[in-house]
């Protein structure tokens, strides 16, 4: 996968996950005209469509427009699948997510995304041990934090 | 200084602004803050501060300061700083800056970190955008990771070691060791991420390929564990509607297609689970359609037996009359890779493939078109061009053109009849005529020409089309062009084919004088029609009508009309003995090639005997466009042709030759055609037939041409004449680079059409450096013994940028001169 892009319908981007290295005026570029073209298109079109020299697979859930760029020999198919499943993790976690809870909490569905896909291949393929992983990781963090809160309190109360 | 504002709370603030100014002065209020943060170097607030800026970036605003205060979060010992930091260096760095390379070290530590989400942490960020120095630094650390127990990172490595390839691919060798056992692995996603890896290696290195085939055996094992995907059980981690594990069996498919290709020992150790995996997925879901899709691509690409190349077409087949349009999508796009290779079985399909042109989809229906014209034969050639001809009436503009075309050359190739081949054509002309090609109306002018028996049935049906409608430009040329020849047997109603339809001359004169005054005629339709009414006048009797319309025309302020009808008045009113002979019936033209341009001999008719020079001279249909730009070439200012007699590199003007062929014409009959007017018209093309220029002085210089302009590469041609041998031309060619980096291994090849023979000698060099500071030369010699048109195909392959480059054209736009 070269990138993947979150966007709504006004077009507004709520994540991008690049894997080649392009400049930011590049990405923007990109980002810009793509979300146009799929914007434009019907509902009954196809998920796929070609643009420039790229295989672009899309698919809408409720108000969020999930769309990859896959290189020539990647199975279209199987990358619906694994914008579905990344959906589903998001589903899992955030409990019924919505575009919302993508807004509020983007760096958490970062942090998902790069659990699940590494250099723009699956790296786990069961969602059970990506969630888990995902889970650990939020453990750790709030351990720190209550660390934190807790030397802050010491000091505060510390003679 | 107060605490600053969580992240939450940003964005619910900024998502309260109404208004994108508000929104903007928030940003800039807050980008201070934080900016005055950093300067602090507050190490508290700095992770909150950072991901306040990745918000903002996504935005769309500026967050480059933000960059070093990425690194600094990367560099402290919590594990909340590193995975923001790490998320910002991802989104905010990128490896052209050489701020990237700071990382490199923190990476390094945290890579050997003791806790794994911190290890993973690295191995993502290094995977993800890991500048080829990164990798080189870091390629063994990643490859100690690949060998440990702990499948969590195991996996993060192995994808790791995947990108660290694809940046350097000469480190691949010291990942062999460790990739060896990762198969054995239970883990799933060790499984996943290393079959990743060995693909990567594969196509790579045909090296690489051959020592998984033969030393370490690769597609047993592969085919080992798919058996294992399929035959289990419900496994509730793996499973997605019924399968096990998806995305592994789709991967290990794709290895086993990469190991089976042109090789037949691993093709047929994979026939039987390829086969089963074909029969027995599930296809309900799209999940299970996936895993058949990649089966049917291996399938197709490895040396498989033919049944199971007839199972994998059929189950295209059935994709193809799946509700899902994507389903359908994939399948006409497989199809259409298969259909040279296995005609006959995709043939069984065609029905279906044709039902596709109704579809709604876009690219559905353009695949459809694509295959349905590969699909054209013999035997289907009349069902096939209904459906053809169905499609060309309601589909978008975009189709039309590509369409015709197709119509055109499967018409030429398969027509049962010439009657058939003239209704089909005419069917064209009618509904899509001016999406048409221009090269097709010389085309079918010769065709016609050329079905003797059909030109009173053709004549009445092209008359009666242009009573319809006069818009579609190609319709109303080829029709006035016919009117023009046969116009005799229009009104003396001899058509066999149909009922013939009564009508006199001057209705006939009518129409056609209609059409030059017509606002939708463009001005080469104008000219054909003017030259029609003329070629009437030997064969209608109403003569005193056609000289008073052409003597009209002898003041139109098109100048190109204006010489056609002054050049006609004074055959008139001069040379009217010659008359006849000059508009005589145009004889059966010879055809040469059928793709590209046509040459077309003409023997008799517009010429004058008396000169030898243009006894016999080949002529070549151009269109009208090429014409064009060699009018361009030669400044378009000596358009006004015809007074002076000596113009050597003068533009086909074959009136402009009947004028000097007469000697010194007085033009004071008629008015003289203003001196100076630019043309924007294509210079005097008779009838859509252009003649050699009279003057065959070819020691005028050949102005150069760019033959190939695309990515800041341009290549020019100039020309010169071997001067023993006229049919070879020295062609040089310069290759000069707009862009800031070199094109280094430059290699520029040629390819030319069966007729010609080509001789390329050494390049000058093979870099074109940058910013047109200097240029590659290669010298070309093309023998061209036919004298037909050059057209030459080029491929060029370099490297730009650490990249390599490679890119097919076609150049079309050689000059007459060069090949006359």
């Amino acid at each position: 996968m070269q990138f993947m892009l979150l966007f709504s319908r006004q077009g507004k981007l709520r994540l991008q996950k690049w894997y080649v290295p392009l400049s930011d005026k590049e990405r923007k570029k990109i980002s810009r005209d793509l979300v146009q073209t799929i914007l434009a298109r019907k509902p009954k079109m196809c998920s796929f469509l070609e643009w420039r020299d790229l295989k672009i697979v899309y698919k809408r859930y409720a108000s969020l427009y999930f769309c990859c760029a896959v290189e020539d020999q990647d199975n279209e198919l199987i990358t619906l699948e694994i914008i579905h499943r990344y959906v589903e993790l998001l589903d899992k976690y955030f409990g019924s997510v919505c575009e919302l809870d993508i807004i509020f909490n983007f760096e958490k569905a970062y942090f998902i995304l790069d659990e699940f896909l590494l250099g723009g291949e699956a790296q786990e393929t069961s969602k059970k041990n990506v969630l888990k992983a995902i889970e650990q990781a939020d453990l750790l963090q709030e351990a720190i934090e209550q660390a934190d809160l807790l030397q802050e309190v010491r000091l505060l109360t510390d003679p | 200084m107060p605490a600053p504002i969580r992240l939450r709370e940003l964005i619910r603030t900024i998502r309260t602004a109404r208004t994108q100014a508000e929104e903007r002065e928030m940003i800039q209020k807050e980008c201070a803050a934080i900016r005055s943060s950093f300067r602090e170097e507050d190490n508290t607030y700095r992770c909150r501060n950072v991901a306040k800026l990745l918000y903002m970036h996504m935005l769309g605003y500026p967050a480059h300061f933000g960059q070093l205060e990425c690194l600094k979060l990367i560099a402290s010992q919590k594990f909340t700083d590193k995975r923001i930091g790490y998320l910002g260096a991802m989104l905010l760095l990128d490896e052209r800056q050489d701020v990237h390379l700071l990382m490199t070290n923190c990476i390094k530590n945290d890579l050997n970190h003791s806790t794994q989400y911190v290890q993973g942490l690295a191995l993502c960020t290094l995977g993800c955008m890991g500048s080829s120095e990164m990798c080189r630094d870091l390629a063994g650390e990643v490859e100690k990771l690949l060998k440990t127990s702990n499948s969590y990172l195991r996996k993060k490595a192995a994808l790791c070691a995947v990108h660290v390839i694809r940046k350097v691919p000469e480190l691949m060798e010291m990942f062999l060791p460790a990739t060896k056992n990762l198969l054995s692995e239970k883990n799933h996603g060790v499984l996943h991420t290393s079959v990743v890896l060995l693909t990567e290696m594969c196509e790579r290195s045909p090296d690489m390929l051959l020592h998984f085939r033969k030393v370490w055996i690769l597609v047993p094992q592969l085919v080992r564990i798919l058996k294992n995907l399929i035959m289990s059980g419900y496994s509730p981690e793996h499973d997605v509607s019924g399968i096990s594990d998806p995305f592994l069996q789709v991967r290990i498919l794709r290895l086993l297609r990469i190991l089976g290709r042109s090789d037949d020992d691993s093709s047929e150790a994979m026939n039987d689970i390829l086969a089963q995996v074909a029969t027995n997925t599930e296809t309900s879901k799209n999940v299970g359609n996936a895993i058949l899709y990649e089966t049917v691509l291996t399938i197709m690409d490895i040396k498989s037996e033919s049944g199971l190349r007839v199972l994998a077409i059929n189950i295209l087949g059935r994709f193809l009359l799946n509700n899902d349009k994507n389903i359908r999508y994939v399948a006409l796009t497989s199809l259409l890779k298969t259909v040279q290779t296995d005609h006959n079985a995709v043939q069984r399909h065609r029905s279906t493939i044709v039902d596709c042109l109704k579809d709604l989809d876009v690219s559905i229906k353009r695949r459809a078109m694509e295959l349905s014209f590969a699909l054209v034969n013999g035997n289907n050639i009349r069902g096939m061009m209904k459906e053809l001809l169905y499609f060309l009436d309601s589909c978008d503009p975009e189709f039309k053109a590509d369409c015709a075309s197709g119509v055109f050359l499967a018409a030429e190739k398969y027509a049962p009849s010439k009657r058939w081949h003239i209704d089909t054509i005419m069917r064209v002309l009618t509904t899509a005529g001016s999406y048409v090609r221009d090269d097709s109306v010389p085309n079918l002018i010769q065709l016609i020409t050329n079905s003797v028996e059909m030109h009173a049935y053709t004549v009445q049906r092209l008359y009666k089309a242009l009573l319809d409608d006069i818009s579609q430009q190609p319709l109303v040329q080829v029709s006035s062009w016919c009117i023009g020849e046969y116009g005799d047997l229009l009104v003396s109603g001899q058509c066999e084919e149909e009922e013939p339809i009564q009508v006199t001359e001057d209705e006939v004169l009518d129409v056609l004088e209609g059409l030059l005054v017509s606002n939708l005629s463009t001005p080469v339709t104008r000219g054909y029609s003017l030259t029609a009414i003329m070629k009437l006048s030997t064969r209608f009797s109403s003569v005193n009508r056609i000289k008073k319309v052409v003597s009209i025309y002898g003041s139109s302020i098109d100048v190109e009309l204006q010489q056609r009808a002054v050049e006609y008045n004074a055959l008139f009113k001069k040379y009217d003995h010659m008359r006849p002979a000059l508009l005589e019936r145009m004889p059966i033209m010879e055809k040469t090639a059928s793709n590209g341009p046509t040459e077309i001999v003409q023997t008799n008719g517009e010429t004058e005997p008396s000169v030898p020079d243009t006894k016999h001279p080949p002529l070549v249909t151009q269109p009208a466009n090429q014409a064009n730009d060699l009018l361009d070439l030669l400044g378009g200012n000596d358009v006004v042709p015809v007074i002076q007699t000596t113009l050597p590199t003068k533009p086909a003007s074959a009136g402009g030759e009947l004028l000097d062929l007469l000697g010194d014409l007085s033009l004071s009959s008629g008015p003289a055609p203003a001196p100076s007017v630019p043309i924007s018209q294509p210079p005097f093309l008779l009838d859509g037939l252009s003649s050699q220029p009279l003057f065959n002085d070819i020691s005028a210089a050949i102005p150069p041409m760019t033959a190939y302009s695309k990515n800041g590469l341009k290549i020019e041609f100039t020309f010169e004449r071997a001067n023993p041998n006229p049919n070879i031309a020295v062609i040089t060619i310069h290759a000069t680079n707009t862009t800031e980096a070199d094109m280094t291994e430059f290699v520029f090849q040629a390819a030319v059409p069966k007729t010609f023979q080509l001789q390329l000698l050494s390049p000058s060099s093979n870099m074109v450096p940058a910013l047109n500071q200097g240029s590659v030369t290669q010298v070309i010699r093309v023998l061209n013994p036919q004298k037909q048109q050059l057209r030459m195909r080029v491929k060029l392959t370099y490297t730009h940028k650490g990249s390599p480059v490679q890119d097919l054209a076609e150049v079309n736009n050689f000059p007459p001169q060069s090949w006359q």
